[in-house]
């Protein structure tokens, strides 16, 4: 079988199922039992840490810089 | 040790510029290589005076890496000016045809100005926007420091450098005819060495970031970054004719080269224009309303469908072509289908305001974030109307296709950049709040009236000149030619023109009122350089 027909029929076939499966799987994801809850938390990250960074904790490196414009 | 490698890449390309202005077969080529000698045999003598000095270490960590962006909210609306102006005047020029002046025959006429225009409002202005707005987004939602230290800075600057070089070659001449993808095979490989820095600098960001969640901005963000990055690469697989001159050849051919181009094309509008502008409308606006998005549910399943689909919808712009039926009827089905995970985060939008209604009528930034999302809406529903076969017989090659193309640039991009731009300039240099809300409002009615003026004339004029084409007599004759429709449009390119005026005013307006922010506006804080203490 020549390329482009191989390649057409693996994309209207098993390609089409994989990307389909995998949509309708994070839909049922996101309406999963208790995703409300946690989404809410989430939803609120632009509401945190607005002004400065979360401070550094355990083997987090610092950020030195050099630069001279700073 | 750094700076010895930095200085000697800097020679190296300083040297190979200086060859290459020697050698150069076009003019274009060989103004770019002046420029490139100049700049980097500039920050050569810069790097050689600050080698081996001592270092100063000073530890950043508690603070927002944010005078990078402060460059970029310059840049934007700078840029933005620029493009609108250039817009203006190709208008202009179009309705009258004596602007495109004797003396400047070559370089300023239309066919030289048009993808200035192009790429000055979609790459400089948006594309600045973009990168200003991701980097503030991804520093706050992840609450960390920008990672990478001075590449943020190389990206803006690199970015910048890229626009320039596209500008100053379309006026000289330098194209591959490719629409959105103007620029020669150089100019090509130098910005995709800045947008690898670019998604080094976001994901490393997001790597070390310290929510546990990725926040459905930065999931926009990075979907932007990273299609922008396998569509550039793929339609720019260019060969030079020569390494000292700025023409190369594609490798695609013939109807696989004209679908890779709108694959292209379209998804330049599906993931720049939309995914990107969509991760600023998923922070900004809760920002601003001050109240989280209406679903997080729905933003996660308007992000998959979005990029599910979109990817698909490019076959639409080339309908009645070589182009087998069966692409151009699945391109033209996906675009229908696109409208549902459109209008789902238009809904998104609209409904983070629900039980806050009243800030419509107090704050105008808000006001400006609700038209853009309204014009998002209008424009997701009229594109996949345009994308259906019997529509664009009418449609395509008319005006309606510019008037559709400017109700979703002017109105919901260049609309939610100005409500970012004004949410962040006080913010960004600490400011208790903007110059004049009056003048926000001047600038929201100037350029709501514009963008009505600009969409409604193009509407008349594209399916006029639609039908006129299309009109034959009893014997199967048509009915007008060319030249006709081109007379019958006078007006409605006058009307156009003005709306384009009007919204150039309002943009230069919001640039007087940041300008004035910065320098009258009560200052929060008495330096920029006082860091804000951790909370």
């Amino acid at each position: 079988m020549e390329e482009y027909t191989l390649l057409r029929q693996f994309a209207d076939s098993w390609m089409l199922l994989v990307l389909f499966i995998f949509f309708v799987g994070i839909v049922i994801w996101v309406f999963r039992p208790g995703a409300g809850k946690e989404y809410k938390d989430t939803a609120n990250i632009p509401f945190r840490h607005a002004d400065a960074p979360a401070p550094l904790r355990g083997d987090d490196k610092p950020a030195t810089s050099k630069e001279a414009r700073q | 040790m750094s700076n010895y490698i930095k200085l000697i890449v800097l020679g190296l390309i300083t040297l190979f510029a200086a060859i290459a202005t020697n050698y150069a077969r076009d003019f274009a080529y060989q103004m770019h290589a002046t420029l490139v000698m100049f700049i980097t045999g500039g920050l050569f003598i810069w790097t050689l005076r600050n080698t081996d000095e001592p270092d100063i270490l000073v530890d950043r960590s508690a603070e927002y890496m944010d005078d990078v962006i402060r460059y970029g909210v310059i840049a934007t609306a700078f840029w933005g000016v620029v493009g609108f102006l250039a817009g203006t005047f190709i208008a202009f020029q179009l309705a009258f045809p004596a602007l495109n002046f004797e003396w400047a025959q070559g370089y300023m006429n239309f066919g030289r100005l048009r993808p200035l225009h192009t790429s000055a409002v979609i790459f400089a202005f948006g594309g600045n926007a973009l990168i200003a707005t991701s980097f503030y987004v991804v520093q706050r939602t992840s609450a960390a420091r920008l990672w990478g230290g001075n590449l943020a800075w190389f990206v803006f600057w690199g970015y910048q450098l890229f626009i320039v070089l596209a500008a100053t070659g379309y006026l000289l001449g330098s194209t591959q005819s490719k629409e959105y993808a103007e620029p020669e095979w150089y100019i090509d490989l130098w910005l995709t060495i800045v947008w690898v820095a670019y998604l080094a600098v976001y994901l490393g960001t997001i790597i070390k970031r310290k929510e546990p969640h990725i926040y459905v901005a930065n999931w926009f963000y990075l979907a932007f970054i990273v299609t922008v990055a396998m569509l550039h690469l793929v339609n720019n697989m260019t060969i030079p004719v020569s390494i000292w001159g700025s023409k190369s050849v594609i490798v695609w051919s013939g109807v696989q080269d004209a679908m890779i181009q709108w694959w292209y094309g379209h998804n330049a509008v599906g993931f720049f224009l939309t995914a990107g502008f969509l991760g600023m409308m998923y922070y900004f606006i809760p920002k601003q309303a001050d109240r989280p998005i209406f679903s997080y549910k729905l933003s996660i399943i308007h992000f998959w469908a979005l990029i599910f689909l979109y990817i698909w919808a490019g076959p639409h712009h080339l309908h009645y072509t070589a182009l087998p039926d069966w692409a151009s009827t699945l391109g033209m089905v996906f675009s229908v289908i696109l409208w549902m995970p459109s209008w789902g985060g238009m809904i998104n939008g609209l409904m983070t305001l629900s039980g806050a209604w009243d800030k419509l009528r107090t704050d105008p930034i808000i006001r400006m974030m609700v038209i853009s999302v309204g014009f998002y809406g209008m424009s997701t529903f009229e594109g996949p109307m345009m994308s259906i076969r019997a529509v664009n017989s009418l449609s395509h090659y008319t005006d309606w296709t510019i008037g559709h193309v400017h109700s979703g640039a002017l109105g919901w991009n260049g609309m939610i950049t100005f409500g970012a731009l004004y949410f962040l300039v006080p913010v960004l240099w600490k400011r208790e709040r903007l110059y004049s809300l009056q003048m926000v409002s001047w600038h929201f009615w100037l350029a709501t009236i514009g963008i009505v003026l600009y969409a409604a004339s193009m509407w008349v004029t594209g399916i006029m000149e639609g039908l006129m084409w299309r009109e034959v007599d009893a014997n199967g004759f048509l009915v007008n030619s060319f030249a006709d429709a081109v007379a019958a449009k006078f007006p409605m390119y006058v009307v156009r023109a003005l709306g384009g005026v009007l919204f150039l005013a309002g943009a230069v307006i919001m640039c007087y009122n940041l300008w004035m922010t910065v320098r009258k506006a009560p200052a929060k804080e008495a330096s920029l350089t006082v860091p804000v203490p951790a909370e």
